[in-house]
Formats: C-alpha cells, structure tokens, sequence
C-alpha cells in the first residue's frame, strides 16, 4: 500500500455496546474490532525503521512486526509475535493505559491518531483464543529444579509460564479460591471478562503448572518452609499490593462505606452482581459516592451503576486532567452518566442513628503549584464545605503493600513503606527468593507485574542453571 | 479420605452442629484462637469459622456452627463423606497464651469452640481455667462435655434457669471478680452481644480481658478490609490483626451495627434457597437428621 492511502485510513473505532443499555449488564463494553477493520488499521502503520513505539512499551512488544503481519491477515502468527515478549496480550490490549506508553510514542500521533496499537493487539490474541487452537509447547526436558511462585495476579501467572517452558517444577500458591489476583477480584467482568484470564490459567496448567489456591502462604507455609522443607530451589513473590488504603476521617466504619477492594470484591471475585444466584450480598445503594480518580475508581462507580444506583458521584481532589486513570475508562464512564465532582475532597462521613451513611461533607479544592509528582497540588479552600447525601461511600484512593507474607520473613529486606526491595531482575536480599509486581512496585499497571514476573523467571533459570560453588551454594549478588 | 471430606457431621442442640473436616494442611499447622474460611458451593460466600479442636496426627479440625443464614444451613446439609469445595486457613493470629495463674473463660453459642481450644493450651502449661458458659436453656449448652473437659471449674448460667445459675454470664462473672479470687485474664468468645457485656463488667473492675471477634469478613487475608474494627479508637482488620482484641478497648456498638448490615439481603437469600429446594426447610432437614442419628450414633468415639 502507497504511504498516501495509509495516511488517508482513518483509525477505526471499536464498537460497542450502547451506554443505555449496558449499565444494566456486567458484558464486556467494546466487543473488538472485525477481521477487516483490523486489517485497515494494521494498514496505518508505517512500518517505522526506529520504532518508536517499542519504546513506550515496558516489555517492548515488536509492534511494528506484528502489526506487519495482522495487515497480511496472519493473526496467529501476530499473536506469537506478541507473546514472545507479553504472555497476557488479551488482558494487555484490554488494560494497558495505551495512550502513555505504546501509543503515545506512535509517530502517527503527532499529526493525527495513534495507530490503535491495543486494539490490535486485543484482536490478535482473541483471534488465536477463538480459534481454539492454542499449542501447547511441547514439554522440554526437565531440569529437576523446582520454582515456588506465590500469587496469581499478572506478574506471578508469567514467570510461572516462562519457567515452566524453560523446564523448571513450577507451583502456584494463590491464597484466594479463583486465581487471577487483580484481574479477577478487582477489574470488573465489563472490562475484562474473567474466561480470558481463566483461559490463560488453563494454558499454564496444560503446560504443567501445578496451581494450589485456597494457601495463603506466611500463614498455611512460610517461604522458609517452601526452601528447607518441601523442596523449592527457589521462590517467586507476586502477591500484589493487596491493602486498602482508608482516608482516616470520622465516620468511615459506618455501614455503607467500602473499600474499593471489598466493593470489586464483593461484585466481581463473589459474584454478587448475579442477582439471583450468588450468596454473597452486597449494598447497592440509591446515591454511590467514589472517592478518587484512577482505574479503580472508574471501575466502582461503573459497577455501582450497574447493580442499579440513580447516581453514582466521583469525588476527586484535582481535576480532570491529573485523573490517573485510563482515557477510555474515563470516557466510558461519562457516557454511562457517572456525575463528576472535581476539586473536592472528603472531611467526614455522616451517618444515621442506626449507623448507616446518609452523606459526606466535602470541601472545595483549587489547584496550587505542581508537587513531586508534577501534578498540581490541590488547596483546600477554608468554609468551602458541603454534604453530598449519600448512602455508600467507596474509598479508591489506592493501595499499600499488604505485610501478611513479608512479616513472616525477617530477613527480606522492605523498604520504609513495607514494599519488597528487589533489583531490576527482582532478586531479593533473601537468596533464591524473588519478587515483582506490586509487591515491589506499589500499585502500578498489569503489564510492568507481568513484565516483572519475565525478568524474574529468566533471572531464576540462569541462577538455577549455575554451577554450585563449593561450599553447594551459588552466589547472590544483590547490594543495594 | 479426600481432603476437606466431612468426616462427622452431627446436630449437637437445637440448630447447633458439629462437624469434623479431613484437611490436613490446615490440621498441622494452625494454632488456638484462629480460624479458617470455607466456601460451600460455587458462586457461595466465604464464611469464617473457627477451629473448635484439631488433630495434627489425624489430619482433622473440629467445628461447632451455629445455623443461620444461606451458607451455615448449607454446611450442615451437607452428608458425611462429601466435600467441602474450598477450606482456607489457618487464619487470623493465634491467641497469645500468657504465663498467668487463673483464666476466665467466658464463652457463649459458638464462641465454645475458641474456648475450647485456647483452654487446652492454658491449661497445658498449668493454668488454672475456670470456665463461665451461658446459653438461653440447658438444651443449647453444646460441646458441654468439652468444656466440662476442659475446664478446672464450670460455671453454667441459663436464661430460664434450667441448669446451672439462672441468669446470664455476666452474673456470674461479676460474682467471680467480687469473691475475692485473683482473675488474671477473662478470654471472652460468643455472640458480640454478650461480648458487649461481659467486656462491660471487666471494664468496671479494671480486669484484663481478650474478645474473639466475628465480624463480617471476605478475603480473611487483610486485602478489603470488610473486617475493620475499631479498638482503643484506632481501626484494626479483624481477620489479620485479630481476631484477638483488648475486649476493654473494643468499640462494641460499632462491631454490633456492622453485623447488621446485610440482615434484609441474607432474609432475602434464605427464602429463595428455601423456594428453590437448594436448601431444606427446618421441617424436612429434621427429618433427615432424626434418621441420620439413628444411623451413626457412635462415630464421635
Ligand atoms: C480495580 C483495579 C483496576 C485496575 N485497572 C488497571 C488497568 O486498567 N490497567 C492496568 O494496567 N492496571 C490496572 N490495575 C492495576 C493492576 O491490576 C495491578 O498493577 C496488577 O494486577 C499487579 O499484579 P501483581 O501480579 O503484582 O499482583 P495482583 O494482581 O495483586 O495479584 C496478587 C495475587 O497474590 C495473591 N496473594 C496475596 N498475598 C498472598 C499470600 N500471602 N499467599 C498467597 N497468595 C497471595 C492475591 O490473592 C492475588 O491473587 C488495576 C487495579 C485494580 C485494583
Ligand atoms: C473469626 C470468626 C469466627 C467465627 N466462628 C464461628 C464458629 O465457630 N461457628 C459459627 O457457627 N459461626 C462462626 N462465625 C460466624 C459465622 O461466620 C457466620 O455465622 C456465618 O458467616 C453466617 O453465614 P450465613 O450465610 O449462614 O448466614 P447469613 O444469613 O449470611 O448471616 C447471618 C449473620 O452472620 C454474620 N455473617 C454473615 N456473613 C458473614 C461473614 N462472611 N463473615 C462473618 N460473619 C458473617 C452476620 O452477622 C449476619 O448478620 C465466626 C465469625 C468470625 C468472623
Ligand atoms: S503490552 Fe501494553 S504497552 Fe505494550 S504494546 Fe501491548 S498494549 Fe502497548
Ligand atoms: S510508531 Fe506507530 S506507525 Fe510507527 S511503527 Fe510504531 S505503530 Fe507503526
Ligand atoms: S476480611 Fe477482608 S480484610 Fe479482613
């Protein structure tokens, strides 16, 4: 194709279920782009010798070479050109925030649209799921070394598949009953529909992953007992950064306010937004109020409007512009009539006599000058106060490192919020132990957990595959 | 013996059970005072129970459940030799066992199966264990046996006087303190509202007490933070900093709302089980167990 006519290709838009209709549903909302759409917009890509969107990319996905390859209509072969570098690409085309990493870097951005890199990439690897053709890799000789991987969020469920293939024993310990971490428990089915992240497990259980749920470890083994006593060479942390942060202001134990993480809990891993069926109940409330403004508030205030609250309120410190969240999920939440409050941030719940919310007081922002962050800092603005009548309250304003696991471990070195020190391969101070993801990071995207759980593995393989010196141990360079 | 397989299961009072599960893992490891999570079915809740007794050897947990809602009714429906989808535990802290003279227990319903079990690890290091145990009626006094067992002394309060003292535990208890005996430490395990009260009586005489705290939970891994209670004024999440609290310091009337709060829904829930046939009515499970007791009578050696 002439350059002129790929310039002239507008970049598609993916369809999907109308705003009206799909707050009463928990389906997915963008249903994907057709075989020739996506091969339209395969055809925007220049091709551009210095790729410059690989670099916006954490796991450097070849992005111009399987877009190359979608725009010949080989979508399997684009699929494992994908997964050669993201084994999630079905989640990541999904979640990633495209617009400041992949896309952003795109050179068609800079006088237009971005080629939809994600959309493709989405498209790809529901294409080779869909076909039901998923190989499973033959089984490579085993190495006799056994691999501990703790957690099954993103970055646990990759290292597990790179080790695996690379011969290794591996078992999973997910101390919930569903594996997935975060992508089953907090990132709702209309975003991301649990069969694909199920679907991803079975690959991994085909391939001989061992997977034990239902172990929360610290508790039920401790990772001294995993080295000493059952036989692991070496272990893996991916347990996530699983504590809700409250606001510790008055009135936030009263009856109607969640954590973001108990609401997506609640809806999503316990299925409580299937009315009928489920056990597990939840409030839905008439007036729901979210304090924050990243994917996880997104995500709340949609799922409020779906299990049927009148009005679903974001309540966020700055304005739109610093919202962290992805530009889709913000959209979408628009059109679903999430009723924004900017500039506002909590002073107290209010609650009735018999303990239930029945508002919040808020207080008027401004912004000052930008802070560390580069964003502008809000200033409360004195006598500026209100009540928002409310009667839940879902508090998304991030998580910390949860220390169940890592206060059974005294020789792991934390950092001074309780998040696991590791260098860039994920060693740990605590030799043949590991970890990545959230745990290490604090909150941050699906792609840099999985693309932590990569490193890792490779990291482990080649620790594992060394020679033991002669005292039979083998040397752990970590100084930090 | 497949793992989380009911090995007994047996109707010890009026809408009381008492269950003994096949799960290993959990047997070797957990310690008094803490607790598992059970899921009954797929799409079911998570439900917390605590570990009444267990055996590292034999690879069992004991549990004493109270059928009330949805998911325990289901639980106790369940026949020897099924299994119990999802068991996860140990959870929770264990109870810290100090080097006192005299602990008071004071236990009501199921709250007897913490009792038990923090009692045997007192009285193991030489404790003297004076137990309080209180029920509406003598019919409702479940695990008696165990706590008879288990205790230097027992002190039964009924409501109707039908045993024991008539009155309620904190009778009792106000008694005890006032005699003139030394009370090193009151263990305090029942239903939150007598929690409430007992705690008010070792508040007034300025005696040490430990409260098992139930609220509701989800994850039991300290990840949503559905658990929180609030003691001295400060939020604790039961299920990872508990369930163990300063009973003198716990806000009572807060834990006792947060327990309400799905009563309407869990109504809703019941009937629709009931309606469907998933779960039996109280008349029909009655006449399950009647033949069941017939049956297996000796199993609990
Ligand atoms: C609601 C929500 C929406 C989000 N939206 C997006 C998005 O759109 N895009 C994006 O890129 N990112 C998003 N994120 C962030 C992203 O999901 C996380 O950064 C990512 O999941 C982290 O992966 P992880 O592997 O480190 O841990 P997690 O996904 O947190 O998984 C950790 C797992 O470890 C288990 N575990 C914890 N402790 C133990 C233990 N002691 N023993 C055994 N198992 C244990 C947990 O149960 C869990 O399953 C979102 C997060 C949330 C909460
Ligand atoms: C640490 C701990 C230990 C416990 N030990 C025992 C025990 O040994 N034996 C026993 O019979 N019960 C015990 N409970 C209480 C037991 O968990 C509840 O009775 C059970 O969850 C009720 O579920 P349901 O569906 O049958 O009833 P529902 O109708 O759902 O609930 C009835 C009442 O039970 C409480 N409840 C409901 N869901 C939960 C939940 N997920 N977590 C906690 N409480 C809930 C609420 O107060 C509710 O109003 C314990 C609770 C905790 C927190
Ligand atoms: S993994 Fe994420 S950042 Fe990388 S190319 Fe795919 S969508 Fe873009
Ligand atoms: S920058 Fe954009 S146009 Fe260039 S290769 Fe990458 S995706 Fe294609
Ligand atoms: S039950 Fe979820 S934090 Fe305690």
């Amino acid at each position: 194709m002439e350059m002129k006519e790929r310039l002239k290709i507008p970049r598609q838009k993916m369809s999907g279920q109308d705003p009206k209709e799909r707050i009463h549903n928990f389906q997915e909302v963008p249903t994907g782009l057709t075989e020739e759409q996506a091969i339209l917009e395969a055809n925007r890509c220049l091709q551009c010798k210095h790729q410059p969107c690989i670099k916006g990319c954490p796991v450097k996905v070849k992005i111009p070479e399987f877009i190359s390859l979608m725009a010949q209509g080989k979508f399997m072969e684009a699929a494992w050109k994908i997964k050669e570098t993201n084994s999630l690409p079905a989640v990541c085309g999904r979640v990633c925030p495209q617009e400041i990493q992949c896309e952003v870097e795109c050179v068609r951005g800079k006088t237009g649209e971005p080629v939809a890199i994600g959309y493709l990439e989405r498209f790809a690897a529901d294409y080779e799921r869909n076909q039901g053709k998923i190989v499973i890799p033959e089984k490579v000789p085993t190495t006799g070394k056994k691999v501990a991987v703790v957690g099954s969020g993103p970055s646990g469920l990759t290292a597990a598949g790179d080790l695996i293939k690379l011969g290794h024993e591996v078992v999973i310990f997910e101390a919930l009953h569903k594996p997935g971490g975060v992508l089953v428990y907090g990132i709702p089915e209309f975003r991301l529909p649990k069969e694909i992240v199920f679907a991803e497990v079975d690959y991994l259980k085909k391939q001989g992953v061992e997977l034990k749920l239902n172990k929360v470890i610290g508790q039920a083994r401790t990772i001294d007992e995993f080295m000493t006593e059952d036989g692991f060479d070496a272990v893996f942390i991916g347990v996530g950064a699983g504590l809700p942060i409250f606001m510790k202001i008055p009135g936030e134990n009263l009856i109607g306010v969640y954590s973001a993480n108990e609401y997506l809990t609640r809806a999503n891993l316990m299925k409580a937004y299937l009315k009928d069926k489920a056990d597990t109940p939840i409030i839905k409330g008439r007036n729901v109020t979210v304090i924050g403004g990243g994917n996880v508030a997104m995500d709340s205030l949609r799922t409020a409007l779906r299990l049927g609250a009148d009005n679903a309120y974001c309540v966020y410190r700055r304005t739109r512009t610093e919202m962290p969240a992805r530009n889709e999920e913000i959209e979408h939440a628009e059109q679903e009539g999430v009723k924004f409050n900017f500039l506002r941030n909590p002073v107290r719940i209010i609650g009735d006599d018999n303990g239930w919310v029945k508002g919040m007081e808020v207080m008027k922002m401004k912004l000052g000058e930008p802070d560390s962050s580069c964003r502008r800092r809000p200033v409360p603005i004195p006598g500026s106060e209100y009540i928002i009548e409310t009667d839940v309250v879902i508090v998304a304003i991030g998580a910390g490192p949860n220390p169940l696991l890592t206060s059974t471990m005294k020789d792991l070195k934390l950092n001074r919020w309780g998040y696991i020190v590791a260098d860039e391969v994920g060693r740990t101070s605590k030799p043949g132990v590991w970890a990545g993801g959230d745990i290490v990071t604090g909150a941050a995207t699906v792609i840099l957990a999985a693309g932590a759980g990569k490193k890792a593995a490779q990291s482990i393989h080649e620790w594992l595959m060394q020679e033991p010196g002669k005292d039979g141990e083998r040397e752990w360079p970590f100084d930090l | 013996m497949q793992v989380n397989e009911i090995l007994l299961n047996r109707n010890v009072a009026p809408e009381v059970f008492e269950m003994r599960v096949y799960c290993p893992d959990v047997a070797k490891k957990i310690k008094p005072g803490q607790f598992i999570i059970i899921r009954v079915i797929e799409e079911g809740e998570r439900i917390p129970l605590s570990v009444g007794d267990y055996d590292p050897e034999k690879g069992t947990l004991d549990l004493l459940i109270r059928e009330i809602g949805v998911t325990t009714k289901r639980l106790v429906q369940m026949d020897v030799g099924s299994v119990i989808p999802d068991i996860v535990g140990p959870l929770g802290r264990p109870t810290e066992i100090l080097e006192i003279k005299h602990l008071m227990c004071v236990g009501g319903g199921v709250g007897i199966a913490p009792v038990n079990v923090v009692a045997k690890a007192y009285r193991a290091q030489g404790t003297h264990i004076t137990t309080i145990f209180g029920a509406r009626s003598s019919n409702l006094l479940a695990w008696k046996d165990r706590v008879l067992d288990v205790s230097d002394e027992t002190i039964i309060t009924t409501d109707d006087g039908s045993e024991g003292i008539k009155g309620v535990v904190t009778v009792a208890l106000e008694e005890e303190i006032t005699s003139g005996r030394p009370i090193d430490l009151v263990f305090i395990a029942g239903p939150a509202i007598m929690m409430k009260f007992v705690a008010e009586v070792t508040k007034k005489y300025n005696v040490s007490s430990i409260a098992s705290l139930n609220p509701i939970m989800v994850d039991g891994t300290g990840m949503c933070g559905g658990c929180r209670v609030t003691v001295g004024g400060v939020t604790k999440f039961a299920c990872v900093d508990g369930p163990d609290f300063d009973g003198n310091a716990v806000d009572f009337d807060e834990l006792l709302a947060r327990q309400r709060t799905y009563i309407v829904d869990e109504k809703e829930a019941l009937e629709r089980a009931y309606a469907s046939g998933e779960i039996l009515t109280p008349e029909k499970h009655k006449c399950k167990l009647e033949e069941q007791c017939r049956e297996g009578a000796e199993a609990w050696k």
